[in-house]
């Protein structure tokens, strides 16, 4: 798969080559080729939520937009036609039964489906009215705008400074002081730094599963990006550790735009402003969070948040 | 896509069992008190007294569920709207078991005077009564707006017969003054049963926005929040 290509990108919240955990990658692109009978859906979806505004909303100005977004892994298509405006500072959450498409669709983002061998893409997406797919579009500075973290947090095997010190660096920042000022506040943004500043030159790999998953949302950070992607990045933590990270994303909002793909409907219910179901590979409903969870306009949706197939 | 029932969706069905039994006791409650005034039978009136006991350790049995639903299965849109809608009519109900009691309370008080004719009104709005719970009950359970819209124009009607059963009385208090204070009993009964009709129109708003997640209550306070925007 892609990670043998994956050259240590501009971006540091590209997980690196060393660490690159491939579990969360295959969660979703290895489900594209599964057929969906083998998974019991059968029925084909009927729908797609594109041109209605009752569910799926214009936004004025949107930071993301994605339009009429098709992509194939070889034969399969994974997503059909997704039209879906994220609008700026706040927390878009991407919902749906595995293989639904939903981590394909963030991956789309940043760029990251070029690294899979056969995709074809077709349709667009504008982050700021430009094409992130125009052939002018420099994808490491797209990377550095755009950042993700993944399911699996992959901390660098070096000290928690370099961790965070280690993506303005290849970005040219070289004077000391300004990497140490980047990374007691990337440390802040991240709501970590009472707890690691003093031992910032010790590994990273001695943190707790819930310290190294905000020491990567720290390390996004770092490079000042203007969204951040998260793949259930909470999956893996316990319930303290997903609430902090959960308040974070909330403290995060007001500086960054934020997309998040989750499989625990109570965390998009919590935190996210908006939502989006996705069943296979279609956009089915996309709502004020709030609206879909307690009164979503299509069945489908009410099916599955209420947990009725599946 | 594929439908399967789950554990919960038997439970949610065991609550709206205990609803309708809670709703049934009620209704029998406001059936009994009419009788024990209209057939003068005290002992009747005291059954119902006694009888509410039962409705109350019914409600508090539902509160348990529904709270113990809420925490365990964190339910989303219409189960939670279910939820949220059952959590708001049972006090309703209870409330109804309580006019009941009201009604055999001033039953027993009537029971020890001589009759007043004026009576007459008084089954044709313990029906009324009746057949807006038992409405109230049916929207619920079947989620049905239709049902519930029925029920809540039948609410003016009760409004209606209970100015009008106030008009008869104060013709009664004004022409024989002996009849005051049977006439006082009877105005009190007659707004019960106008509080129950106000009841299932309560219970019959929560159901439309259970169905189709629109609120109706309170068109005024509504249309100052659309005015405001």
């Amino acid at each position: 798969m892609a990670e043998s290509s994956l050259k240590p990108m501009s971006s540091e919240v590209i997980e690196p080559p060393v660490t690159t955990g491939s579990a969360p990658r295959q969660d979703e692109t290895g489900s594209g080729t599964e057929s969906d009978d083998a998974r019991g859906y059968s029925e084909e979806v009927e729908f797609t939520a594109a041109d209605d505004p009752a569910v799926n909303p214009k936004f004025e100005s949107p930071l993301l937009s994605v339009k009429n977004l098709g992509l194939w892994y070889g034969n399969n298509q994974a997503l059909h036609d997704i039209t879906l405006d994220v609008p700026e500072k706040k927390i878009t959450a991407f919902i749906g039964p595995s293989g639904c498409g939903k981590s394909t669709l963030l991956r789309c983002f940043n760029r990251l489906n070029d690294l899979v061998d056969g995709v074809r893409i077709e349709g667009d997406i504008l982050f700021e009215d430009r094409s992130i797919f125009d052939v002018r579009t420099d994808v490491n500075a797209l990377r550095k705008r755009i950042g993700m973290v993944f399911q699996k947090s992959n901390p660098f095997p070096k000290s928690i400074y370099e961790n965070i010190a280690y993506g303005p660096r290849i970005h040219g920042i070289t004077s000391k002081r300004k990497l140490d000022d980047i990374v007691e506040r990337s440390l802040r943004g991240a709501a970590l730094w009472d707890e690691v500043k003093d031992r910032l030159n010790e590994s990273a790999l001695g943190m707790s599963g819930g310290q190294q998953q905000r020491l990567c949302i720290a390390r996004a950070i770092a490079i000042e990006p203007e969204v951040i992607l998260l793949d259930e990045p909470c999956s893996a933590l316990d319930p303290i550790a997903t609430s902090k990270i959960e308040n974070l994303m909330m403290d995060l909002k007001s500086h960054y735009t934020l997309v998040i793909v989750t499989h625990n409907m109570q965390q998009a219910s919590r935190i996210s402003d908006f939502t989006a179901f996705l069943y296979l590979g279609r956009l089915i409903e996309y709502q004020e969070t709030e609206k879909l969870f307690i009164s979503p306009m299509k069945k489908q949706t009410e099916d599955y948040i209420t947990g009725r197939f599946g | 896509m594929e439908k399967h029932t789950t554990h919960f969706a038997e439970q949610l069905e065991q609550l709206s069992e205990m609803i309708m039994r809670m709703g049934g006791m009620t209704e029998e409650a406001i059936g009994k008190s009419v009788r024990a005034m209209t057939n003068r039978d005290s002992t009747l009136a005291q059954e119902v007294i006694d009888g509410d006991l039962e409705i109350d350790r019914l409600e508090l049995e539902i509160d348990d569920f529904i709270v113990e639903l809420l925490v365990r299965q964190q339910p989303m849109a219409r189960d939670l709207r279910f939820l949220a809608t059952a959590m708001k009519i049972v006090p309703d109900l209870e409330r109804i078991g309580d006019h009941a009691v009201n009604i055999s309370e001033r039953a027993i008080e009537l029971n020890e005077e001589p009759a007043l004719r004026t009576l007459v009104d008084i089954p044709v709005m313990a029906t009324r009564a009746q057949e807006m719970v038992r409405g109230a009950l049916d929207a619920f359970v079947q989620g049905d707006p239709e049902t519930a819209w029925s029920v809540i124009h039948m609410d003016d009607e009760m409004d209606r017969r209970m100015d009008q059963f106030f008009r008869v009385l104060l013709s009664h208090m004004l022409e024989d003054p002996r009849t005051i204070t049977r006439a006082l009993r009877l105005t009190f009964v007659a707004k019960y049963f106008e509080r129950i009709g106000d009841q299932a129109t309560n219970i019959c708003e929560q159901v439309v926005y259970m169905a189709e997640g629109k609120v109706i209550k309170h068109p005024r306070v509504q249309k100052e929040s659309r005015d405001e925007e």
